[in-house]
């Protein structure tokens, strides 16, 4: 199962080196991180996604605690809150398959951001199953590239 | 007041407490040296490698429960101190180590002596900091100290930039250190400590399985009182030794578990319904094959880190928190726990499965060795060990009766470790009687602080248990390899046809300036040892042992504990 962590840790320098290199010492699986400052500059705030069995999930979150710079572990996983990733597509085609291919992107409330004669960017955020569905769609057409953000993710309210 | 950072470094370990710093000098920390050359009030031991420096920091810290302090310069210094800072961090010591750094311009730029060890020990420490600017120099120092020293103790690491010594700035001492991501402080939850009553209350057969928390937390006495006062029987891992003292013929005393644990401690825990943990972590050496660990057993789990609970078994009432405060809480209740039965069929165990060995009048059996050093120290003396053989006779056969008395490596298994952690203890316990118990092979590893020991006039003492082999790996081959001892004889007996001992270790020791002398007579132990513990200065016994002597019971590596061999009835 998939576990979404949020963690709060000091914005220092290395910070990422230590939570990177609790996770392969301790043979924890990262399926995505994303990190970035929060509204206070002083705290940065890492988004995880981890694959394991509750037990793993249970250690990850103590090592976490562990160390120094760590602030806060929020375990997501079992409360509400919003999450989204972004992705941008780049999908090779004519002229003929364009018109298609916008449609597709509007039904996912997607924009197209680049455009050329052998190419279209579609540009699309939403939750992870939402960017896979638009990914799964677009791979018929042929996909020569693309770039995906990790989760983010709030609690609600 | 306006000082260089290398004065405000050494200013701050002073506040600090540090009396002693074992070091290592090398270029980019010349500038820390030379403050330290007039300093009245920090001993500098200069010792012989940067390794040394470390096991000698951490010996001083297990035997005196003080933060201990080393020092190395940048590039091969600093990884000189890596074993070392790695041994203290799976044992739990506290330790600050210094490292020099080339000058903040130039990090990054593959210069001269340059490594990144905050990089390289980031896994292997409880935390570590690169000092950019001197005005965090004072602040950073502090918070080592604080972080070294709280919670679950460790090893902190700090960088120092040569430019970052040599920076002019104000001092400040901040009187006060403040984490916000760092919170050591656990209450004990009274909730919890009810619920361990409850399955005391309930318990027929509950055993106290205990380790280096108890040591580290200062609760010897408080394990003791509340061990006695509801009769439950008590058995330690191999750190924790001291914490409950040995007296065979005490009825709760089971000595050592795991896999060369006593075969009355492993059956205790196998056959336990109840396992009151207290500051251990049930390492796989203690716990045999992990499935088949106490399978019908609750088990109590105190412990001041809340990763150690339930990472390797499933533990029924967690109790966070500092093991005194713990024991305290306990102590407060009123309970009767149901121990008459079990306690008897613990006797009938301990009666048929003694820890026994062959004695013979031909050869020197290492076993009787340390049971004779027992007895003629009275299980008072701080012993320290290498990783071996040797190592685990002495945790079978020498009494310890107080806390901080063995220095081991438990958790990472450091050959090279016991001889100048040995010579830290003796630094850091100068009236106690500091005996350093070693392999041959260990030994090896980092005599070269034989120089120190005779520099400072530190009076250590050290016994060789010689069976010119790496005993235990040879013992595992012919266990388990068919006998094919690969790599694991370190000497011939005969050179030209005529006995010879290499390295002569007696030899080895006079070239120190050592006393030193060597046994090979069964029938003469107890004089040589005798002799031995009467020098004034360091000194060394070489004892000549029986070759291929076994430490038994053994439980082999992914057996249960009732799967022992040698040693059963």
């Amino acid at each position: 199962m998939q576990y979404t962590l949020s963690v709060l840790v000091e914005n220092h320098f290395g910070v990422l080196a230590r939570i990177a290199g609790l996770f392969s010492a301790r043979g924890f699986n990262i399926v995505s991180l994303s990190v970035a400052e929060t509204e206070d500059p002083t705290v940065s705030v890492m988004t995880i996604v981890v694959d394991g069995d509750n037990r793993v999930v249970d250690q990850v979150k103590k090592q976490l605690n562990k160390l120094i710079e760590v602030i806060k572990v929020r375990d997501l996983t079992e409360e509400e809150y919003v999450e989204r990733e972004l992705a941008l597509i780049k999908v090779g085609v004519n002229a003929t398959k364009r018109r298609e291919i916008i449609e597709i992107a509007d039904v996912f409330k997607g924009k197209v951001v680049d455009i050329s004669h052998t190419t279209i960017t579609i540009e699309v955020t939403g939750s992870e199953e939402k960017v896979d569905a638009i990914i799964e769609l677009l791979k018929s057409y042929g996909i020569i590239e693309m770039a995906r953000t990790g989760k983010i993710a709030l609690l609600r309210g | 007041m306006t000082l260089s950072g290398a004065k405000i470094l050494v200013e701050c370990l002073k506040r600090e407490g540090v009396e002693v710093i074992f070091g290592y000098p090398g270029g980019v920390v010349i500038p820390l040296f030379d403050v330290l050359y007039e300093e009245k009030d920090i001993k500098l031991i200069h010792v012989r490698h940067e390794q040394g420096a470390a096991h000698a920091a951490d010996g001083y810290a297990r035997a005196s429960g003080k933060v201990g302090v080393c020092l190395a310069t940048s590039g091969p210094g600093a990884t000189n101190l890596v074993t070392g800072i790695a041994t203290a961090y799976m044992d739990s010591i506290p330790m600050v180590a210094i490292t020099g750094q080339v000058a903040t311009s130039m990090i990054g730029s593959d210069a001269f002596q340059e490594v990144d060890i905050t990089g390289i020990t980031r896994p292997i420490t409880k935390h570590n900091f690169l000092v950019k600017d001197v005005n965090d120099l004072a602040r950073i120092v502090r918070e080592a100290f604080y972080i070294a020293s709280t919670g679950r103790p460790g090893p902190v690491l700090i960088d120092v930039p040569k430019d970052v010594l040599t920076t002019k700035t104000e001092f400040i001492w901040p009187e006060k250190v403040e984490l916000r991501s760092y919170k050591p402080f656990f209450k004990v939850n009274q909730g919890q400590i009810k619920k361990a009553i409850e399955l005391l209350e309930k318990a027929q057969r509950p055993v106290i399985y205990y380790g280096g928390g108890v040591i580290a937390g200062n609760a010897g006495d408080l394990l003791t009182e509340f061990a006695r006062k509801h009769k439950i029987p008590v058995t330690s891992t191999l750190l924790g030794l001291g914490g409950y003292p040995a007296e065979t013929s005490d009825p709760l005393y089971l000595g050592m578990l795991g896999m060369h644990g006593t075969v009355y401690a492993n059956y205790a825990i196998y056959h336990s319904d109840l396992i009151l943990a207290i500051g251990a972590r049930f390492d796989d050496r203690v716990t045999g094959k992990i499935d088949e660990f106490a399978p019908g057993a609750k088990i109590i789990h105190i412990d001041i880190d809340p990763s150690s609970i339930s990472k390797n078994v499933v533990v029924h009432v967690p109790i966070v928190g500092d093991v005194k405060d713990a024991l305290t809480e306990l102590l407060k209740y009123d309970f009767h726990v149901h121990t008459d039965a079990w306690l008897k069929q613990i006797e009938e165990w301990k009666k048929a499965n003694p820890l026994t060995y062959q004695q013979s009048s031909q050869v020197i059996k290492p076993q009787y060795v340390i049971e004779t050093l027992s007895r003629l120290t009275k299980g008072k003396a701080i012993i320290s060990t290498e990783v071996g053989q040797h190592q685990m006779w002495v945790a079978q056969y020498y009494g310890f009766t107080k806390p901080r008395t063995l220095l081991s490596s438990g958790g990472l298994g450091t050959m090279g470790f016991g001889f100048p952690a040995g010579i830290g203890a003796q630094v850091a316990r100068p009236s106690m009687q500091t005996i350093v118990v070693a392999g041959d092979g260990s030994l090896q590893m980092n005599i070269q602080e034989m120089a120190t020991a005779r520099y400072y006039d530190i009076p250590v003492k050290v016994i060789v248990l010689n069976n010119t082999y790496l005993g235990m790996v040879r013992q595992w081959q012919e266990l388990f390899y068919n006998k094919r001892y690969s790599a694991v004889k370190l000497a011939k007996v005969t050179c030209d046809g005529k006995e010879c001992y290499y390295p002569d270790f007696v030899k080895v020791a006079e070239a120190y300036g050592w006393w030193a002398s060597r046994v090979v007579d069964p029938a003469d132990v107890e004089k040589a040892l005798k002799d031995l513990l009467s020098q004034e200065g360091p000194a060394l016994l070489d004892v000549v042992i029986e070759q291929e002597e076994n430490v038994f019971p053994m439980v082999p590596a992914g057996a249960n504990l009732t799967q022992m061999i040698g040693g059963l009835a």
